[in-house]
């Protein structure tokens, strides 16, 4: 039965150990001499456990959280798709988890080959020129790419480039990163369907567009019928285009970016290339770019010269943005990225975006009889469901319905987003689900609109009770933050 | 059809007659012609699983790693001890393949995780408020020195020249594209020339100083003393260290810092080539509405039970969008929970022991090295933790290429970064290493095993 715990600070017992060092066999020293008062004063209150007390405290939280691996995880725009479990088998081999970044390269040829491979490969199944690795998840990533149009304008003299065009419907990081990366950001109208109005981006242009960003699919799981004109109309105008990569589990060996017209586009190797999420984290967010921002990639690039891998740095590449973050990247992602890519090859990619809009489609049909779709037509692999009409008509919320979804047994879909959908639910079942599956979450929706039309929003404001918790006070935890244990008197 | 796809050819047919479409092909239709793709991706063909792990067993297998070969090598990263029961956590898949958790009611354990998390973070430096973690330690100074120009409204960040060379780059990467100034304090004797700081504060326009204890060379800097100068110059102190170190080392935040960043690598996570690990950013209460990324608190649900939300999210992109403190929406998660575990294994006590070792250990590595009469501390006089400073008598490039005929990986090469110090050799002594390796590593060093 899962339930709340005692926090490790409650459960810990002062003489509790659970490490063992071997016997010190050099001679002893004494910290107050040796560090001639540079010493903590006072021991930081830590918990004191046994390692079974450890193990039992963790396990019993994992036991507290919903996974992929327990079930059907349809959270959009996140692409919760199944983790390969050998994936883990090769980011933990000793060769590659107990390396030192700054071994001599020569000790580390396997690694850097390793990297080198998996840019190469991401930049043909994306049509750009060179990949790097370096960011540490997608919005870093998104703040890298939008560095290098930076330092792209800036190379050229022109400093009047300020502004970053973002959709209406875009993901919030994209305006974020661009204000961090010193842009001004104007919106830009989207369509019904999501679609940016060309009209509305050309009224836009003047010399002081520095690039647009652009998720394609868009947030509402559809294809932008005018790419090439949205790409062809920043171009005219001296900007760059940038393609957040976010939904790219939709055309893999279908359509690529390198061939829209975009410039720089950042991979969540987490969403699309099947490395888990972490609860959060880690990520990696590769940037790929054409060959007009190759010479502000960030160092080190990795090269190959005379058979050998090599890390090239700022003397090899001197327009180079500098670092965003120490060494590689979160290098131990990039060989899940690797072992994914090579265990599919390009067939197998593809059968995955076909499969991922093919259960989309089938589950968008499954739905639309109860729910108003957010588009025409057929999506790509996700969707997004207006709950405007039936919190009109119930009272009951999409928040409502999402904790409803809890206690059938699944992980809600996202909710409120994207902002242009009234009570949006994004939908993105991914390939890695079975109809079955789908045919179950489906009949779940079903009863719960029904119980909606037929109860009202009354029963679903204690949803939902299956779980350890019900639903959190967020107000009085933002009005009156407690961040950290509060350790009472005599602890 | 592959094994990660549970959809046969028969579940296709009778998928596209419910949508209503001929072919996949159909589903396409969207994407305009002109970009469609016109042939398959040029990719290696697809391994199976047992063809999979030999190709990984080739590729890991040509890199030396510490199992085989002693690691004296740290500037950053460094080669600890991580019990079995670390792993073990980690591996379990209701961390590893959940989402953020934006859903609280199915993510109370991750929560959880990161307010306990949280607190440790805050008991190590002293701090009052944590996040739940940053990239790494060198975007978390970056991020820290861009919310101190935020919080001061100035526009200059002076860095200590002996903090990490990777984190100044990072910081100064991020400082050129949020149009600051960026200015490095020289080191004198190894630690911040107290003399040039006093200048670069004259004038007031420093809206933080970043230095780093144990800095790049190991020595420790007198933290109150800097604080108080820069405080004066009414600006912010930031403080770069390392979770491990800080169960040894004053707390920061009791010496006047007002950011804590640092690397957690040294808590439970592999050196994995350099990533994933996680950065932490620790502040007091006048910064908290400012901090980056995400922030877990304590609250309770409808039936009074204590429940963990993410919270104040009125800082975060996805709220605030172009007006957010930071883009940042993820936090390194499952390398926090390894540090979690690790710091619970140990506590306090142990934290300490392998503290203790380390100085012994560090201590005993000098001293070898000394006597061959090869080898002098660089900056003699300056307590260091875990890594000294060394000059040699030879170039470090030759030095670390004869230990790695022995099978040992030196320390790291100081003459590409401080030109200044001729022959500078970084060694790295964790509690890992032992009397035997360090023996041989000073043998070798110092030639008489050549």
């Amino acid at each position: 039965m899962k339930r709340t715990m005692d926090t490790l600070f409650e459960t810990s017992r002062p003489g509790r150990v659970g490490y063992a060092l071997p016997e010190l066999d050099v001679p002893a020293v004494d910290c107050g001499e040796e560090l001639k008062g540079f010493c903590r004063s006072e021991a930081p209150r830590l918990p004191e456990l046994a390692e079974v007390d450890v193990v039992r405290h963790f396990t019993g939280l994992s036991k507290m959280n919903y996974s992929v691996d327990e079930g059907f995880y349809p959270l959009g725009s996140c692409t919760m798709k199944y983790n390969p479990k050998v994936n883990e088998v090769a980011a933990r081999m000793p060769g590659f988890s107990r390396i030192h970044p700054l071994q001599p390269e020569g000790t580390v040829q396997g690694a850097l080959k390793l990297m080198y491979d998996l840019s190469a490969m991401l930049a043909e199944i994306t049509g750009m020129d060179a990949v790097t690795l370096q960011p540490a998840a997608g919005a870093h990533g998104e703040q890298t790419g939008l560095m290098m149009i930076k330092a792209y304008h800036e190379s050229r003299g022109d400093h009047k480039r300020t502004k970053v065009i973002v959709p209406d419907s875009a993901h919030g990081t994209n305006p974020a990163s661009a204000a961090v990366t010193g842009f001004d950001t104007v919106e830009v109208a989207s369509d019904a369907e999501g679609m940016v109005d060309l009209d509305a981006l050309k009224a836009l242009m003047d010399d002081s567009v520095a690039a647009l960003m652009l998720t394609n699919p868009n947030t509402l799981g559809v294809f932008e019928r005018n790419i090439l004109a949205l790409t062809e109309t920043i171009h005219a105008a001296g900007g760059l285009v940038y393609y957040d990569g976010a939904n790219a589990n939709a055309i893999m060996g279908k359509a690529r970016p390198g061939d829209m017209g975009f410039d720089v586009l950042h991979l969540n190797l987490h969403k699309t290339f099947s490395t888990p999420h972490g609860g959060g984290g880690p990520g990696a967010g590769a940037v790929g770019v054409k060959n007009v921002l190759v010479p502000f990639l960030p160092t080190p690039v990795i090269g190959l010269a005379d058979g050998a891998y090599r890390l090239e740095h700022a003397d090899m590449h001197p327009q180079s943005i500098g670092r965003v973050r120490s060494f590689f990247g979160n290098f131990g992602v990039l060989v899940r990225a690797y072992t994914y890519i090579r265990t599919l090859g390009a067939e197998g990619l593809q059968e995955v975006s076909e499969t991922a809009v093919l259960n989309a489609n089938y589950l968008a049909k499954k739905l639309e009889h109860i729910y108003p779709l957010a588009h025409k037509g057929y999506c790509m692999h996700e969707f997004v469901l207006n709950g405007g009409a039936l919190k009109h008509e119930t009272g009951v919320s999409s928040l409502d319905v999402a904790k409803a979804l809890i206690d059938a047994g699944y992980h809600p879909p996202t909710v409120y987003f994207p902002l242009i959908v009234p009570e949006a639910l994004m939908v993105e079942p991914t390939e890695t689900e079975s109809q079955e599956t789908l045919d179950r979450f489906a009949a779940a929706m079903e009863e719960i609109i029904a119980k909606a039309k037929a109860e009202g929003a009354e029963p679903f404001h204690d949803m939902p009770l299956t779980t350890p918790v019900s639903r959190p006070d967020e107000t009085t935890a933002a009005r009156n933050p407690i961040l950290r244990w509060q350790f009472g008197d005599g602890e | 059809m592959n094994r990660y796809i549970p959809v046969t050819d028969e579940d296709r047919r009778r998928m596209l007659g419910v949508v209503g479409a001929a072919s996949v092909d159909d589903l396409f239709s969207g994407i305009p012609v002109q970009v469609r793709q016109k042939k398959a991706s040029d990719l290696p063909k697809a391994l199976s699983e047992p063809e999979m792990l030999r190709d990984l067993r080739g590729l890991s297998g040509k890199n030396l790693n510490a199992d085989n070969a002693p690691c004296f090598l740290g500037a950053g990263v460094y080669d600890h001890f991580i019990p079995s029961a670390v792993d073990s956590i980690v591996s379990r898949g209701e961390f590893t393949t959940s989402y953020t958790p934006y859903q609280p009611e199915v993510a109370q354990g991750t929560l959880q995780a990161i307010f306990q998390y949280q607190t440790m973070v805050c008991e190590l430096t002293g701090m009052e408020i944590s996040n739940a973690s940053m990239y790494d330690g060198a975007s978390a100074a970056a991020e820290a020195a861009v919310l101190a120009a935020s919080s001061t409204k100035k526009r200059t960040v002076l860095c200590g020249r002996n903090v990490h060379p990777q984190t100044r780059q990072t910081v100064r990467t991020y400082c050129w594209s949020r149009k600051l100034d960026y200015a490095e304090i020289p080191a004198e004797d190894g630690r911040i020339d107290r003399a040039a700081l006093g200048k670069a504060l004259e004038g007031g326009d420093a809206a933080a100083l970043i230095v780093q204890s144990p800095n790049f060379f190991g020595g420790l800097e007198n933290l109150q003393e800097l604080g108080d100068a820069v405080h004066e110059a009414k600006g912010l102190f930031i403080v770069s260290s390392d979770l491990l170190a800080l169960g040894t080392l004053e707390a920061p935040g009791k010496l006047g810092a007002d950011i804590v960043v640092g690397d957690g690598q040294t808590a439970g996570n592999p050196m994995n080539f350099g990533g994933p690990a996680f950065g932490f950013i620790a502040v007091n209460k006048p910064l908290m509405r400012k901090m980056p990324g995400r922030i877990c608190g304590q609250t309770t649900d409808g039936q009074g039970r204590r429940t963990f939300v993410l919270t104040l999210q009125a800082r975060e992109q996805h709220i605030r969008r172009e007006k957010a403190t930071s883009n940042i929406c993820s936090n390194q998660n499952l390398c926090i929970v390894a540090a979690s575990v690790y710091l619970s294994l140990m506590g306090p006590r142990g934290l300490r022991d392998i503290g203790d070792q380390i100085l012994a250990k560090s201590a005993y590595a000098v001293e070898q090295l000394e006597k061959t009469g090869k080898f002098r501390r660089a900056f003699p006089g300056v307590p260091s933790f875990r890594e000294t400073a060394l000059l040699c008598d030879e170039a470090p490039a030759e030095l670390n290429k004869r230990l790695l005929g022995a099978g040992i990986v030196g320390g790291f090469d100081l003459s590409g970064d401080y030109p200044e110090l001729k022959n500078g050799w970084l060694l790295a002594v964790t509690e890992s290493r032992t009397k035997e390796e360090i023996d041989r590593m000073v043998a070798v060093a110092g030639g008489d095993a050549r």
